[in-house]
């Protein structure tokens, strides 16, 4: 077997918050909970879930930007939690993001070239002439004229500066890539050249994604294996089809259920769940979905399911399965 | 057949080009109707000038912009030429809109009450118990548990999808005729979309009111509209029931956009149109979507496409179009 490219086991990232909950207990936010998985080389791990399921904190702990408060993190089988300078700055070249928003991520003071050659730059030295070089295949690699170098990102549409985001990631040659919501704020017609262009660029240079996203369809699409998240939890896991098909846990039937119809009066059977997440800082004891739970049980609302395997390769987190 | 609610007709709007030059053409001869307890979805890509029908309808273009030609008669009375006081009365108690994003809506100094009674107060002169009682009711009729205490919030303690439905709530406050709701759930979660869309369909049964939903989703259209007309580039190139848009679309740039839609359960490519939006500012002479079209000859680059009626309020425009057999 080879060795996963990241490799998460047991992370938490937990905050600690200024106000008391009513009794006079300090407040934990458990932004991400003992969560674990990993990413193959070349390979798609997609997560979906709604606000404050601690998608980004957990893609924000990945790409090693904030520390968690316990738990394990391998890039190609060394640890990274707690490692020293070199180790880290390692893993920052091998691990890259590309964010949701072209429009605020890109530093509209900053040239095209100057923007991709920053990551490279971040780590060594590099002569003007090979940076000149290597920003021009970046671009090329992404569809983008090598002219576009010397401009600067106002003068390009929501899609192509996408692509200048992805050109930067792959720089450093990442073998991973944290991409959080990249097509949420394209449109539909701009989403699927980039969606393409992500596979296409998977297929040729062996890179691996965290794709996270809100829009099953896109996830899906995408995605190898997919993580369903719930208030710092994964609540299912498992292969892209399996998921898709049958999935397991209750919640990620109700994303299902919730899911727009690609043709009037397709409607779906589920009906989706009442109310909304609620906070993360109060969050329900037991099962963290049991009052949206159209199946909960009275165990439900007192022990927290543990995510096992269900069948083969697929994992879930609920007492209807144990 | 009753008289349409509101009967828009080659509408023109536009802005003035900042770099100079002719005025930006955003909405180019645009023209449709929408009857009482209707939903007509506007589709379309950022700049294709959904939002901008939005705006000349109840007259609240930004800076720059101006309707530069046509007539929008609601309810009888003609828009484009009403005094603005006039316009301030049927803002809110005869149109109403339903924003993006609610914190643009909703004023955070300002209780829930205090913004659902507006309307109410401005418009129709509740006063009182009358007027608590009323925002009461329009809370909970938008599910606003125990309104009578929610009511004294401020929009900060709410969630976004409660806040998404106090902007339903004080839409209603005025008793409209039509909402304008301009993508209203692009900031809410899957599961509060669903159930936020679920609510309007509910309140549109209970109250008759007619509904424009502008949104770049067909996923949205698919679940709620009767009717959709697709924009580019300013103009409106397919109009039809919603049925009939899914099932044969006819124009080749909502043919495109059907392709495009993620499945779910699909991991094949996604089918991507070719090319670009087109510039406002520099938009080619005959069709608009001519590089971009797989059926694009020698007409396309030459002429305006004609509209080509395919029946009862029905229409599409292309050159390629063949109409409906009379």
């Amino acid at each position: 077997m080879t060795t996963p490219v990241l490799e998460v086991s047991g992370l938490k990232k937990h905050f600690p918050v200024r106000a008391r909950l009513p009794g006079g207990a300090r407040g934990v936010v458990r932004a991400v909970d003992d969560v674990a998985f990993s990413i193959g080389p070349g390979e798609t791990l997609g997560v979906i879930g709604e606000s404050g399921c601690g998608k980004t904190t957990m893609s924000r702990v990945v790409l090693a930007a904030i520390p968690p408060t316990s738990g394990s993190i391998r890039c190609d089988g060394e640890e990274i939690v707690g490692a020293g300078r070199r180790t880290l700055a390692a893993y920052r070249r091998k691990v890259q993001v590309v964010f949701q928003d072209p429009f605020s991520s890109l530093s509209p003071r900053m040239r095209v070239e100057e923007i991709i050659a920053e990551p490279i730059l971040a780590h060594r030295r590099l002569g003007k002439a090979e940076r000149r070089r290597r920003v021009a295949e970046l671009l090329a690699l992404v569809g983008l004229d090598p002219a576009a170098a010397r401009r600067y990102p106002h003068e390009f549409s929501g899609g192509q500066r996408q692509r200048i985001a992805i050109a930067r990631a792959l720089s450093t040659d990442a073998r991973l890539i944290v991409l959080d919501e990249p097509v949420s704020a394209l449109d539909a017609s701009i989403r699927a050249h980039v969606i393409n262009l992500l596979r296409d660029l998977q297929a040729r240079l062996g890179v691996a994604y965290l794709f996270i996203g809100h829009d099953l369809a896109v996830v899906a699409n995408i995605s190898h294996e997919i993580a369903v998240m719930y208030l710092g939890k994964i609540v299912e896991i498992g292969g892209r089809d399996a998921l898709v098909e049958t999935p397991l846990h209750p919640y990620t039937k109700a994303l299902f259920a919730a899911a727009l119809p690609s043709l009037p009066g397709e409607q779906r059977e589920e009906v989706a769940p009442d109310g909304e997440v609620p906070s993360a800082l109060d969050p329900p004891s037991g099962c963290h979905f049991h009052p949206r739970c159209p199946f909960a049980m009275p165990r439900c609302a007192e022990i927290a399911p543990v995510l096992a395997e269900h069948v083969p390769g697929h994992r879930v987190a609920c007492h209807l399965y144990s | 057949m009753a008289p349409a609610l509101l009967e828009v007709t080659d509408l023109h709007a536009e802005f003035r080009n900042r770099d100079g030059g002719a005025p930006l053409s955003a909405v180019d001869g645009v023209s449709f109707d929408l009857h009482q307890g209707e939903t007509l979805g506007v589709v379309g890509e950022s700049g294709s000038g959904k939002t901008t029908i939005a705006h000349s309808i109840i007259r609240m273009l930004p800076p720059g912009g101006r309707i530069a030609g046509g007539s929008i008669r609601f309810d009888g009375v003609e828009l484009t030429t009403l005094p603005a006081r006039d316009m301030r009365r049927l803002r809110g108690a005869e149109v109403a809109m339903i924003l993006q994003d609610p914190m643009a809506s909703l004023d955070p100094m300002f209780t829930i009450f205090d913004q659902v009674a507006e309307p109410a107060r401005y418009h129709r002169g509740l006063r009182g118990r009358a007027l608590v009682g009323e925002v009461a009711d329009l809370l909970r009729q938008v599910r606003i548990p125990s309104p009578k205490q929610r009511m004294r919030d401020y929009p900060h303690q709410m969630s976004g999808g409660q806040r998404q439905r106090v902007v339903g709530a004080a839409a209603l406050a005025g008793r409209p005729k039509l909402i304008i709701a301009d993508e209203p759930t692009t900031s809410l979660d899957v599961t509060v979309q669903r159930q936020y869309l679920d609510l309007l369909k509910t309140l549109q049964r209970e109250t008759g009111v007619a509904l424009i939903f502008i949104t770049h989703d067909l996923g949205i259209v698919a679940k709620v509209c009767d009717r959709v007309a697709v924009m580019y580039a300013g103009r409106m190139v397919e109009q039809r029931p919603v049925e009939r848009l899914f099932h044969d679309p006819r124009h080749p740039y909502t043919q495109a956009l059907l392709r495009a839609m993620p499945k779910l359960g699909s991991a094949e490519p996604l089918f991507a149109i070719p090319g670009q939006a087109p510039n406002l500012a520099a938009l080619p002479r005959g069709c608009s979507f001519q590089s971009r079209c797989p059926q694009a000859g020698a007409p396309c680059l030459a002429e305006r496409p004609p509209t080509v009626a395919l029946g009862l309020r029905q229409e599409v425009q292309c050159h390629f179009a063949e109409g409906a057999p009379s």
